[in-house]
């Protein structure tokens, strides 16, 4: 059975994708749906949903629309997410893997080092290195990155400390292959099934960080975010319950879309372990 | 003695961690933009020259990195944390004040997740092919997947605003002023909402975790020895299976108590719960970054003890490593 | 509970026409297809098959243990007079571990790791609500003292890992014993465990078993223990019956084809066995006065080693390894000696073998000298070279002159590289142009058996004997002088084990190649080398010409090897006893 083939036997999966795809297109959408910025004020504040036409989704505590916030926010949260995502994993790939393949002194040094930000409360540490470094969209994703790859480099370290290990492995080096090439070409890319599942559930995990950093007020003042949006609410909960609630289930959507797509992931990659479940 | 060395190791780990966190605050001050000076006291402070040179004259900061360095540890290591202008108090009474609030409150949402998610993964896992099991999952993944502070404030909306049930924020009815039973009954419903939605999401993680645990536990070989035994299966499950899936359980709360700290930030600040979380939003609201680094080594620390009694009770759980075996 | 009666003569267990349907996408329909046998009480079966032939599938539908996916699709299994099959949880339940007892392949993991050895024993009691909690105590260790566990007390309180696999081993036949079963199942139960722990644990069950009167199944791969221990044989393939009978019929008068490539592929004589896979090769071109290469049965006196005609190709003096374990902080460090003085030469176009159990640190020496390891101290040299000095490139330009082929045919082989890239690779790393060395890979691919066309395929499409042939493809792309290999057969089927030890020999002739051979199995080297040396805990306690030891061993550690291969007591007498 091929990897799409097993995926698709997922019906979680297949859900979370087309859920994915829509927020992705609405992202992509958003500059065109709405090319004015989500900031400005387009109507009276308050509205319901539906109450005023074209304000489907009404508008919020300064009048602004509440969809096109929507929109530009689900771009800012899949691309904080993504890129955050890929910084964490040139961080955490590289280190795990030195770690894992040499051993020794390297590995114990490396992994001090990999303990110590994985002791460290990780969202405190989000918020202490976006409120000093100023809330902007690089510092916010930098520090999503710099709490979230140990994991990584724990799992690449695992999985080189049990291949190099592997006949192949030391097949490899008896017939004189370098370093370099052994831990490019021959463990790399069987660490790759493990590191892809693990990326797409940290996507998720990134975009929840985001959204908390945003709630807090520590979002990038430029862009629209639907933490922001949520934390913007919080105080008029009372009177607008909607301002919160859509946005929030924007999130859970996108966050749970991604959750099911890397279980598919896990499913469709590791087919062995898909069975023992 | 095996016993007061492997102390001796976990508390000199520990040390270094700790240390190193205090570098790390250090640095960070002297890599953000501006003046160190300005940026611990933030933007009300840069008004208040007198709290500027005073900052300046403890850090030294005319003085070279090195010796700037050990001028800011020595300090802390005298638990001399700094004054936090905004507050007008020493930043270690400030935490040591809110501190009991967090505690309360993480220890609570702990043993909450904890309990009922190893609960709710243990029924997942026995029925895995029935629809409760799937149910179970369902869920367990929705809560997962849903923002902290975002079920704070549903929870809010349905159970305060809407069914008036629990009140919605505080640690204490205000003006009551109850004694004796009265009192913790009082903090007990306080207690409720904030520690039930700070622990959802915790609860959730522990479902998955026992349940895959479990699952892959069954497929071992002395579950096949106790079938063979003619054991029951109840007795297989909760003797045989749960307590060995359960040991990979105590590592992940252990890493996971970080993650709650740093949750009860943002529970607090939707409950006003007067703890720590809740003091480093206030800090953040008026860049009081010298207090907010002092939450922050705080908030380690607890990780560090948490990760040291869950290593603890792991010994404990298995005897391979008690005895010092691999 | 009263036993209900048996009519005498009618047999314990009756499987009739029992067919397991595999589930939907396997390689066959059945594990097991249409299998009808009988067990008498007090009897030993031997049901034997390989890898994949269904032989522990009846068993496990027995004790309901069948894996996710596999279902009785008919048949019945009668266990005094009861279909065991249509029984329901409850009253199959009161039969498995009281009336039924079951062991397992591997001891290591057969027990849970977190309960005491003597609450795990006791389990078995409870789970049938017999006795008191102190009884339970009681009948725990009177069953360690029964089963010869060595200080049954304090075993009765230790944890599993506390004990070695043989100690394992005998706690679950304890267990399994508890309450007197009528039947025990043994699936494998000797073949994770070193050879002399085999024997004795294959003396036990025969023991207990005739102590008891019990019926025992024994699932096993190896003729060597139905010789043993078998009353009876039911020889199993691809999930059907292919003979059956008396052990001792089946055994000397095989009258399937299958069953005596099988009988064959384990010499139960392993005089007899020694050199013949080479017996087939012309053993031609043999360069002259080469230490012990030109021994085979009937040169009775080795010719004199002078080594003053020839250098050996390898020689290894001195050579030290011990492993330490830091323990962090403050925990006490750990020492284990892999290799103690060890020294030995090896001419060119010979085949040494280095025998030893597990622990023997005989991987470690084979690991050393192709350079995966690094001795603590002594000399490997090559060619007079001493390799152990080397390092970097100068290691690297000698390395392609001692290449090695794994034991696990599985792991050997980079699954997401082509089989053509995967052997040249070597040359390649090595200076060779890729076109160049990718036709190269073709033509090793044929000379070790396998079409060219194997080279466009990746690993998992082949069989576990045509990777170890692809593995020795690989060994040889770098045209080395000295090939290691390092328990090269152990993982395989014993049909193919004698396969692929034709196809080294047949290279070595050929390519005029020296061998390594690191081996367990006593059979597998009678088979293969000229010369043995045998270690034991890091040390070589014998060595010399491979008739003379088996013939006449000299140290007692060789001589318990060669007393525990199991089925040997069965050999034709002749040949021992004329030496002896």
């Amino acid at each position: 059975m091929n990897f799409f083939k097993r995926f698709a036997q997922n019906r979680g999966a297949l859900v979370g994708l087309v859920i994915l795809g829509l927020v992705v297109l609405l992202a992509l959408l958003a500059p065109f749906l709405y090319p004015d910025s989500p900031w400005r004020m387009v109507q009276r504040p308050f509205l319901a949903p539906g109450e005023v036409s074209g304000f489907w989704l009404g508008t919020d505590v300064m009048g602004r629309d509440v969809a096109a916030g929507l929109a530009h926010g689900a771009w800012v949260s899949l691309l904080i997410g993504l890129i955050s995502t890929v910084v964490a994993l040139a961080i955490g790939v590289p280190l795990g893997a030195l770690a894992g393949y040499f051993g020794g002194k390297i590995d114990d040094a490396l992994m001090r080092f990999t303990e110590f930000f994985q002791t460290i409360p990780n969202f405190a540490l989000a918020i202490v290195l976006v409120a000093i470094m100023e809330p902007s969209t690089f510092s916010i994703v930098l520090a999503i990155a710099i709490v979230s790859w140990p994991p990584v480099a724990r799992l690449v370290r695992g999985e080189f400390l049990s291949i190099k290990h592997r006949e192949y492995v030391e097949a490899a080096r008896l017939v004189g292959q370098t370093h370099r090439d052994i831990i490019i070409k021959q463990i790399l890319p069987n660490t790759l099934s493990p590191v892809i599942v693990l990326a797409s559930l940290m996507v998720a995990t990134a975009i929840l960080l985001e959204s908390s950093l945003s709630f807090l007020g520590l979002g990038d003042p430029d862009t629209m975010s639907w933490g922001y949006m949520i934390g913007a609410a919080r105080t008029v909960m009372r009177q607008a319950w909607w301002l919160s609630v859509i946005p929030g289930v924007a999130i859970l959507l996108t966050v749970l879309a991604l959750n099911l797509v890397g279980e598919g992931l896990d499913d469709a990659l590791n087919p062995q372990l898909a069975r023992a479940r | 003695m095996a016993y007061v060395s492997l102390i001796l190791g976990r508390v000199g780990k520990a040390v270094i961690v700790l240390l190193a966190i205090l570098v790390f605050n250090f640095f960070l001050i002297h890599a953000a933009p501006g003046d160190p000076a300005a940026v611990m006291a933030g933007e009300a402070g840069a008004t208040d020259q007198q709290f500027l040179d005073d900052l300046r004259e403890r850090f030294g900061l005319d003085q070279p990195l090195p010796v700037q360095l050990w001028r800011y540890m020595s300090g802390v290591l005298q638990l001399d944390f700094g004054y936090s202008y905004r507050q007008q108090m020493p930043v270690l009474d400030l935490i040591l004040d809110r501190l009991p609030a967090t505690l309360l409150l993480t220890g609570a949402a702990f043993c909450i997740s904890l309990l009922f998610g190893i609960i709710a993964g243990t029924l997942a896992a026995m029925r895995a092919k029935r629809p409760s099991g799937s149910i179970i999952m369902g869920l367990a993944l929705l809560f997962y997947a849903t923002p902290l502070y975002w079920v704070a404030m549903m929870a809010v909306l349905v159970f305060s605003v809407t069914l008036d049930w629990l009140p919605a924020y505080g640690y204490s009815t205000v003006g009551a002023d109850y004694t004796g039973l009265a009192h913790v009954g009082d903090v007990a419903v306080h207690l409720m909402l904030p520690a039930l939605t700070l622990g959802l999401f915790f609860m959730a993680v522990y479902t998955r975790m026992t349940r895959t645990s479990m699952l892959s536990v069954s497929q071992q070989d002395f579950v096949k020895t106790a079938r063979a035994k003619g054991l029951a299966p109840g007795v297989i499950q909760r003797r045989h299976i749960l307590r060995n899936a359960l040991l990979p359980i105590i590592t992940l709360a252990g890493l996971q108590a970080g993650q709650m700290v740093g949750g009860a930030v943002l529970t607090e600040t939707v409950f006003a719960w007067p703890g720590i979380g809740r003091l480093m939003y206030e800090a953040l609201m008026q860049r009081d970054y010298n207090l907010l680094l002092g939450i922050f080594f705080f908030c380690a620390l607890l990780v560090i003890l948490f990760n040291m009694l869950t290593d603890v009770i792991y010994r404990l759980a298995d005897p391979r490593i008690k005895q010092g075996a691999t | 509970m009263s036993e209900p009666t048996r009519e005498s003569g009618a047999p314990l267990l009756r499987i009739e026409r029992l067919s397991l349907a595999l589930p939907e996408g396997a390689d066959r329909l059945y594990a097991v297809d249409n299998v009808s046998y009988d067990l008498k009480a007090g009897e030993i079966l031997c049901v034997v098959g390989e890898s994949g032939s269904g032989k522990s599938m009846t068993a496990n539908a027995l004790m309901g243990l069948l894996p996710t996916g596999v279902h009785v699709a008919k048949g019945r299994a009668l266990f005094d007079g009861q279909d065991v099959l249509a029984m329901d949880e409850l009253s199959h339940r009161a039969l498995r571990g009281r009336r039924i007892g079951m062991i397992f392949q591997e001891p290591m993991t057969a027990l849970n790791p977190l309960m005491r050895v003597g609450e795990q024993i006791a389990e078995v009691f409870e789970a049938h609500g017999l006795l008191t909690p102190r009884a339970r105590r009681e009948r725990a260790l009177a069953l360690l003292e029964e089963v010869r566990l060595p200080d049954p007390t304090s075993a009765l309180r230790a944890y599993p890992f506390e004990l070695s696999g043989g100690q394992r081993q005998r706690v679950m036949i304890a267990m399994a014993l508890a309450l007197e079963p009528e039947l025990l199942i043994a699936d494998e139960p000797t073949t994770a465990l070193d050879v002399t722990t085999q024997a004795q644990i294959l003396h036990l069950v025969k023991d207990l078993q005739a102590r008891r009167g019990m019926a025992v199944m024994f699932i096993t791969h190896d003729f060597g223990v139905v010789a043993e221990i078998a009353d009876r044989v039911c020889v199993m393939r691809e999930g059907k019956i292919v003979e059956m009978g008396e052990a001792r019929e089946v055994l000397d008068h095989p009258r399937h084809d299958y069953t005596r490539a099988l009988i064959d592929a384990i010499p139960a004589d392993v005089v007899a066995a020694v050199g013949r896979p080479a017996d087939t090769v012309a053993a031609v071109g043999r360069p002259a006065g080469v230490v012990a290469a030109v021994e085979r049965p009937g040169d009775a006196i080795p010719p004199p080693r002078d080594g003053t005609d020839s250098t050996p190709l390898l020689s290894v003096s001195g050579l030290d390894k011990v492993y330490r374990s830091s323990g962090g902080w403050f925990q006490p460090k750990r020492e284990v000696v892999a290799l103690d003085g060890i020294g030995f030469s090896l001419g060119k176009g010979e085949t040494l073998g280095i025998v030893g159990e597990s622990g023997s640190g005989k991987s470690t020496l084979g690991r050393c000298i192709v350079g995966l390891n690094r001795p603590d101290s002594g000399e490997i040299r090559l060619d007079g070279v001493d390799l152990s000095a080397l390092e970097g490139r100068a290691l690297r330009a000698h390395r392609r002159r001692i290449q090695m082929v794994f034991q696990d045919p599985y792991a050997s082989l980079n699954p997401r590289i082509r089989v053509g890239m995967a052997i040249a690779q070597g040359p390649i790393a090595n200076g060779v142009p890729k076109a160049e060395a990718l036709a190269q890979a073709r033509t090793l691919l044929a000379t070790v058996g396998l079409d060219g066309g194997a080279a466009e395929r990746y690993p998992h499409e082949f069989s576990g004997g045509q990777r170890q042939r692809i593995g020795i493809a690989r060994a040889l792309a770098l045209n080395p002088e000295l090939i290691v290999a390092d328990e090269a057969v152990s993982a395989l089927d014993v049909s193919i084990q004698a396969q692929v030890l034709k196809l080294l020999d047949d290279l070595k002739q050929k390519l005029d190649l020296s061998l390594l051979f690191i081996t367990h199995d006593l059979r597998v080297a009678a088979q293969i080398c000229d010369r043995l040396i045998v270690m034991q805990k890091g040390r070589i306690v014998e060595h010399g010409s491979a008739r003379e030891i088996f013939t006449s061993p000299q140290h007692p550690y060789t001589r318990e090897l060669l007393e525990a291969i199991p089925g040997r007591r069965e050999a034709p007498a002749t040949a021992t006893a004329g030496v002896l």
